[in-house]
């Protein structure tokens, strides 16, 4: 059964929210039941922040994915040493190396390790280093076509220049590239 | 109709201008804000007045003030707020003003966290503003319901002249859901003719009031209250039940633990072991009936709460001695997963919890 | 025979509650006879507070919402912005809104509500029988004060006028007094003029009336009258402490 499970997480002002939004919205639109909720509190103001995603076949019940994930994003080192055992066993963990200096110890996880920052660079903004690692999401799942990423968003962050759409469209592929042709050991190395 | 991706809180101010709330009174506190923020942008679109009060004493007050001049008043809050507007609560059950109460729990006592809770069961079923009066209260466990309660508690308001509490919390506010949403709700005007607006030398003068110092006076008027809420009890309580038949434990929860438990069932079912939830969406009146048309296997049934166990009561007064009824809780914020209820679950159908 | 005096058509023949000699029932004639004038007897909504003058809707012919402890104000903004045409005022006493409902009616001013309020200060709490409130006089005896207010102990006393007037919000603040005839009349000038602010949606509107309690104060109406003027009005001088047009006349 279709079932993600996705938490994303790391500093305020990386595009965790966004990141996580993107996703709810693309699979809303390819009429899964999904549902995003963020860490809020204090810690919105620059500490963690994440987010859970679940896109599913079936209603939502438990919108929290901080034990069972399928899928962890990890922008930054805290968050790695927070949520590595949060995935479940033959899960991913994607890793924005750029920022985050050690290695996931557990050997029961699929790993990759993406400049996401760097990648970011390439297309012309660093910011855009969320939508690498969302690339990097898709093509390893098919979780949510690019087509529903790019419709939504918009949605997320407002009607927006082309240049803008074709900058994350390039963020997309860029992250792709950088997980499709690679097994996650081969990342990993 | 399209689907848009909300908040809870979003799909509850978006419900309550759809419900045809004319003015909203509140005071910032998290988490909540996503009410007052999307009212003060949105409310005025429609005519309706949004005003920020000083506390949320003055909040419930102007509530007051507006429902007794005629209007389709609303405030929103989380739990230490709604203890400040207790006693504007019961004035106005007792001066009987239709009027919404949103109560966006959070973890107590005291200040507590502003992670979600449940602990505010008892605030929302017993009163925490003094009196015999009873108050309609709804407990959504989805976005969608979210909107749909709300649209339902301003016409149980008015129907019955009451006070309606919508009852969620932290999680079901701050998550996003896709939420479909008529684009106007037929409203049934209702003649307000005991609303203080000014007699225009017309009809004698309208007092709306609370104090009767004559002791017989005062039990005629709780007398009439109390078949009021009678008529609510008969006729208002609602539940929804998930894969009961053949269960032999019944999980009892609302709100978000009400939906989180659809998993631990789903995952149960799948293992085999035969439970079902009983998910209750009105706290008051609660579904004393549902408990009649459960399945004749059912030995037990677990009050699952994010709280130290307030809902159990009602369960067990439901149940009156026929079925054992205990409890599991997180309290302080924590959110339960399906799996630790799930577990609990097997645990005492193996004869390990009792 | 000329008839030379009558009662206001805004009160009812209800006979009142208020003890022997208490200025409530100078205050509540000022006020209908102003709702009377100003024809606006029908549009008007009044809020009752808890206080001596809870029941006053037993008397004023117009509608009224009864108020929990100090919310007047809050109530009237509500009804007020339901009601924007119709004129709201509060009728409340020290206790009420000296005391308890400081919070409200200091919001209610700074947002400057188009309402008025009657404030009937008589230095005690007369409901629940003659404890110190905010407002009572330094040395004064009241029953939780029984060697007279200790203000060392319990500070001194309140003056609301002066403390509302500094609010940008707050249109028209006057203090008046209905310790003799003369008292009177002005008093009646000043509650025309907060109605008529209100009726010319300038915003909020106080008048604040100095009153007698001679059951509160232990004393006989006269020598109660007599008490006000000696020993309240020096303290809190009367005038206009904030007007559109004028500035503090004392």
């Amino acid at each position: 059964m279709f079932n993600e499970r996705i938490l994303c997480a790391g500093f305020g002002g990386q595009g965790i929210m966004s990141l996580g939004q993107l996703l709810a919205y693309g699979g809303m639109s390819e009429e899964r039941h999904v549902s995003w909720i963020p860490s809020y509190g204090p810690e919105m103001r620059g500490g963690t922040a994440y987010c859970s995603v679940v896109l599913s076949e079936k209603e939502v019940g438990s919108p929290i994915v901080t034990t069972n994930a399928t899928t962890a994003v990890i922008m930054n080192t805290p968050s790695l040493i927070k949520f590595e055992k949060s995935v479940i066993s033959g899960g991913i963990i994607l890793v924005n190396s750029s920022l985050v200096n050690r290695r996931v110890t557990r050997k029961d996880v699929n790993v990759y390790y993406i400049p996401a920052v760097e990648l970011a660079g390439e297309c012309g903004n660093q910011q855009a280093a969320n939508i690498v690692m969302l690339g990097a999401y898709l093509a390893l799942t098919q979780a949510v076509t690019e087509k529903s990423i790019i419709s939504a968003l918009p949605k997320v962050f407002g009607e927006k220049p082309k240049k803008f759409i074709d900058l994350n469209r390039r963020a997309l592929e860029l992250g792709q590239k950088a997980v499709l042709g690679h097994g996650p050991k081969l990342a990993a190395a | 109709m399209p689907k848009s991706l909300m908040k809870g809180n979003e799909a509850l101010a978006k419900g309550a201008i759809l419900g045809g709330c004319t003015h909203f009174f509140g005071y910032p506190i998290t988490p909540q804000n996503e009410i007052p923020e999307f009212l003060a942008r949105e409310l005025p679109k429609t005519g309706g007045i949004f005003l920020q009060a000083e506390s949320e004493i003055a909040a419930i007050n102007m509530v007051y003030g507006a429902a007794a001049a005629g209007g389709r008043p609303m405030t929103s809050s989380s739990s230490p707020g709604i203890a400040l507007m207790q006693e504007g609560i019961s004035l106005l059950a007792a001066a009987e003003l239709p009027s919404v109460i949103v109560n966006v729990q959070r973890g107590g006592p005291g200040i507590g966290t502003i992670q979600p809770s449940q602990c505010d069961y008892f605030q929302m079923t017993r009163g925490g503003g003094n009196g015999d009066y009873s108050i309609i209260a709804l407990a959504p466990s989805t976005a969608q319901e979210s909107a749909e309660m709300m649209i339902d508690a301003f016409e149980l308001a008015q129907r019955y002249r009451t006070p309606v509490f919508i009852v969620s919390d932290g999680m079901l506010g701050q998550m996003m859901e896709p939420v479909t949403m008529p684009s106007k709700v037929p409203q049934q005007s209702v003649k307000k003719d005991w609303a203080a607006v000014g007699h225009d030398n017309r009809r004698p003068p309208i007092t709306i009031k609370t104090l009767a110092l004559d002791p017989c006076d005062l039990e005629q008027i709780n007398l009439r209250l109390q078949e009021k809420f009678m008529r609510i009890r008969e006729s208002e309580s609602r539940y929804e039940t998930y894969r009961i038949s053949e269960a032999e434990l019944i999980f009892c929860g609302y709100g978000s633990v009400g939906r989180i438990l659809k998993n631990s069932v789903d995952q149960l079912r799948h293992e085999g072991v035969r439970v079902g939830l009983l998910r209750v969406k009105t706290l008051w009146p609660f579904p004393v009936e549902a408990f009649n048309v459960l399945p004749p296997r059912c030995r037990h049934i677990l009050s699952t709460e994010m709280n130290c166990g307030q809902m159990i009561d009602d369960v067990r007064l439901a149940v009156n001695g026929k079925i054992q009824v205990t409890h599991y809780g997180r309290p302080g914020g924590i959110i339960p997963t399906p799996e630790e209820l799930a577990d609990h679950a097997k645990n005492i159908l193996a004869g390990g919890c009792q | 025979m000329n008839l030379i005096y009558t009662k206001s058509k805004g009160l009812t023949d209800r006979e009142t509650h208020y003890c022997p000699g208490c200025s409530h029932g100078i205050i509540h004639k000022l006020v209908a006879e102003t709702l009377v004038e100003l024809d606006i007897l029908g549009s008007t909504i009044g809020c009752a507070a808890v206080g001596c003058s809870i029941l006053c809707y037993n008397y004023f012919k117009v509608d009224m919402v009864e108020c929990a402890h100090g919310r007047a104000p809050a109530v009237a903004t509500g009804i007020k912005r339901t009601q924007p045409d119709k004129v709201v005022f509060t009728y409340q006493g020290d206790g009420d809104l000296a005391s308890i409902g400081t919070g409200e009616i200091v919001h209610a001013a700074h947002r400057s509500e188009k309402i008025t309020t009657i404030f009937v200060n008589n230095a005690i709490f007369g409901m629940t029988g003659g404890q110190m409130a905010p407002t009572t006089l330094p040395g004064q005896v009241a029953t939780t004060a029984p060697q007279g207010r200790d203000t060392s102990h319990t500070g001194m006393p309140i003056r609301i006028s002066e403390m509302l007037a500094q609010i940008p919000g707050a249109t028209y603040v006057a203090r008046v007094s209905v310790h003799d005839p003369k008292a009177i009349v002005q008093a009646k000038k000043a509650i025309v003029k907060g109605f008529k602010y209100q009726l010319e949606n300038r915003g909020f509107s106080l008048i604040e009336v100095l009153s007698s309690c001679p059951t509160g104060w232990g004393l006989s109406p006269v020598d109660a009258m007599t008490w006000l003027e000696e020993n309240m009005i020096p303290y809190y001088p009367l005038g206009t402490f904030r007007s559109q047009e004028e500035t503090r006349d004392v």
